[in-house]
């Protein structure tokens, strides 16, 4: 009990240390601001005129309200994620896999406008960028886009707080939860948007040949990373290995499917969105290959575990689309339909092979999220070196791109599994990390959060006792 | 004599009780959920701003049928897998049995409980 009050006070202590931190920067920034807005006043009609000229013209309704649009779609994968994530886990962590949910989700909205859009996509290095913190100073259209800058943060965010959600599943039912919170600022605000910022946001991956049109890389798997080295860190839960363990299935396979069908839906706001403009013929086209690599994930996944384990299997089907998806992330927009089907197909291979190797390894990634984003991912851009149109080794461009898509997994792979190291030795040093084996035993939604899912359903404790005397 | 055998025990303890009574010899059992109550005071539960008490927890039940010389045995079997030491361990209920029919085929009392490998078995092997 003591050394959750500690712990506690620590997770305050880290808040509050980054809010006067934040807000510290927030005043040194407006302060510039004040001093460059006088000498920018006078400028204001010659940048204004230059502007227009630069960005070819103007903002375009159009493609504002198809990024936004996008971007509720990739906002509505956090429904997804939440009631896949639930469905997969044992019924009494079920409310505090959704308050991890709904607060990454929170958390990642206020972090990523403070600090984490201005790293990933303002000026800077080559490996993070330096302005427009605290959506400070951005301009009112976004440069070399039709959309108001507002529009493309907003699609920007919904990314990156999916990225953290994503290692949330591997990491289910035993991580405390104020660790859990900690863990997700640091990833949305730093670990996700130096990644963003070397692939997408003008970095040193950016300069080279890497194509990893919608994050395959940048998003699916710096989560599952992430995710990794959580599950590794944590150990596996209670009695899920080991002569009294055993595979403890999803409480709830209902809603599992209807997650990932919504993780399917969202996904059309990830791919076609991530075309930054309404352009009928690319959008178009990357909605056929995100659907058929999901669909072809699905089946392969699904016979490939009826053949190899003797029943088809919801499970592996609905984990077989999200490789799919995740495999088809990066190649979408450079592939045709026929490729995106052999994508999809090998990716949902990929995901069988992977969580059955973690298994065996006695990695205990609770939702399969770490084959999936992260095996998955790593297929999905390696398969641009193949497959893309022009460039890729299948299409008579030689080795080049392949080998640029190889450093751009391996960089991204070293730099987040290493601060993901340092950033969880440091969690669990300080605020802790791993639940403790009551709070496994009770359930994290009775021990950490004094509650139960379903009060009146299954054998969870629920009828009040009248007070006695 | 037959005997009843009711172990109240912690959940997660089932299958490292199932296993210890498994390597006995005991083969038959009947298992169900169970809410209950004991020494113990329970756990407070919020739900918004209200606070409420419940003491009735959630453990699991197994019920077995054993010849009396078999008591002793089953007894230790289910405390060294259901034990953890803490209060909320659970409660073993001993209890005299009058009769036990077998629905498929009649057979009755120690012919009914009777299993292929079981304690008994083992026993008349080594005698």
């Amino acid at each position: 009990m003591r050394n959750r009050r500690i712990g506690f006070r620590l997770l305050i202590l880290f808040v509050l240390a980054w809010v006067v931190a934040s807000t510290l920067v927030g005043a040194v920034f407006a302060q510039e601001d004040a001093a460059a807005d006088d000498a920018a006043a006078e400028e204001t009609m010659e940048v204004a005129m230059a502007t227009a000229e630069d960005l070819g013209g103007v903002v375009s309704n159009l493609d504002t309200v198809w990024m936004l649009l996008a971007g509720f779609l990739v906002f509505f994968m956090q429904a997804g994620f939440g009631l896949l994530e639930a469905g997969l886990v044992r019924a009494r962590n079920v409310v505090n896999i959704l308050m991890k949910n709904v607060f990454d989700l929170s958390i990642g909205a206020v972090g990523y406008w403070a600090i984490g859009f201005g790293l990933m996509f303002g000026a800077g290095n080559g490996f993070f960028g330096q302005e427009w913190f605290f959506l400070s100073d951005v301009p009112e259209i976004y440069p070399g886009l039709s959309v108001p800058s507002y529009a493309f943060f907003f699609f920007q965010f919904a990314f990156a707080a999916t990225a953290a959600t994503i290692a949330s599943g591997a990491m289910a039912g035993r991580t405390e939860f104020k660790g859990y919170l900690l863990y997700s600022l640091i990833v949305t605000v730093i670990i996700y948007p130096v990644v963003g910022h070397w692939i997408w946001g003008g970095g040193w991956i950016a300069d080279t040949a890497f194509h990893d049109f919608a994050g395959s890389t940048v998003v699916h798997s710096t989560g599952a990373w992430v995710g990794l080295v959580g599950a590794i860190f944590l150990g596996p839960r209670r009695y899920r290995f080991g002569p009294d363990g055993g595979p403890m299935p999803g409480h709830s396979m209902t809603l599992a499917a209807l997650g990932t069908l919504i993780l399917w839906l969202g996904w059309f706001g990830f791919n076609p969105g991530s075309q930054l403009d309404a352009d009928a013929v690319s959008i178009a086209r990357i909605t056929v290959t995100t659907n058929l690599a999901a669909a072809a994930g699905a089946l392969v996944a699904m016979f490939v575990g009826w053949y190899h384990g003797g029943q088809p299997q919801l499970p592996w089907g609905l984990n077989g689309a999200l490789a799919g998806l995740v495999s088809i992330t990066a190649p979408c927009a450079v592939v045709t339909p026929f490729e995106a089907i052999i994508i999809g197909a090998i990716g949902g291979v990929i995901m069988y092979v992977g969580v059955n190797y973690l298994e065996r390894r006695g990695i205990d990634d609770v939702v399969g999220a770490v084959s999936v984003h992260g095996f998955g991912g790593v297929w999905g851009t390696l398969a641009v070196g193949l497959f893309m149109e022009d460039a890729g080794l299948f299409h008579g461009g030689g080795i080049d791109q392949l080998i640029a898509q190889l450093v751009g997994v391996v960089a991204v792979a070293v730099f987040v599994i290493v601060a993901s190291w340092i950033m969880f030795s440091i969690i669990r040093s300080t605020v802790g990390l791993r639940a403790s084996a009551e709070a496994e035993d009770l359930g994290l939604d009775i021990f950490e959060h004094a509650a139960v899912a379903y009060p009146e359903f299954t054998n969870a404790p629920s009828e009040p006792t009248p007070a006695s005397d | 004599m037959i005997k009843k055998i009711e172990a109240i025990v912690r959940s997660e303890k089932l299958s490292s009780t199932i296993r210890e009574l498994s390597a006995i010899g005991i083969v038959g059992m009947t298992v169900q959920p169970v809410k209950g109550r004991g020494r113990g005071v329970g756990m407070q539960l919020r739900w918004r701003g209200a606070l409420y008490n419940v003491d009735l927890l959630p453990r699991t039940m197994v019920t077995l049928i054993v010849s009396e010389t078999n008591v002793d045995e089953t007894v230790q079997a289910i405390m060294r897998g259901a034990a953890t030491g803490e209060h909320g361990d659970g409660v073993i209920f001993v209890s005299p049995v009058e009769h036990i029919i077998r629905i498929s085929s009649g057979e009755t009392d120690r012919e009914a409980i009777s299993y292929q490998g079981d304690i008994d078995a083992r026993k008349e092997q080594r005698a």
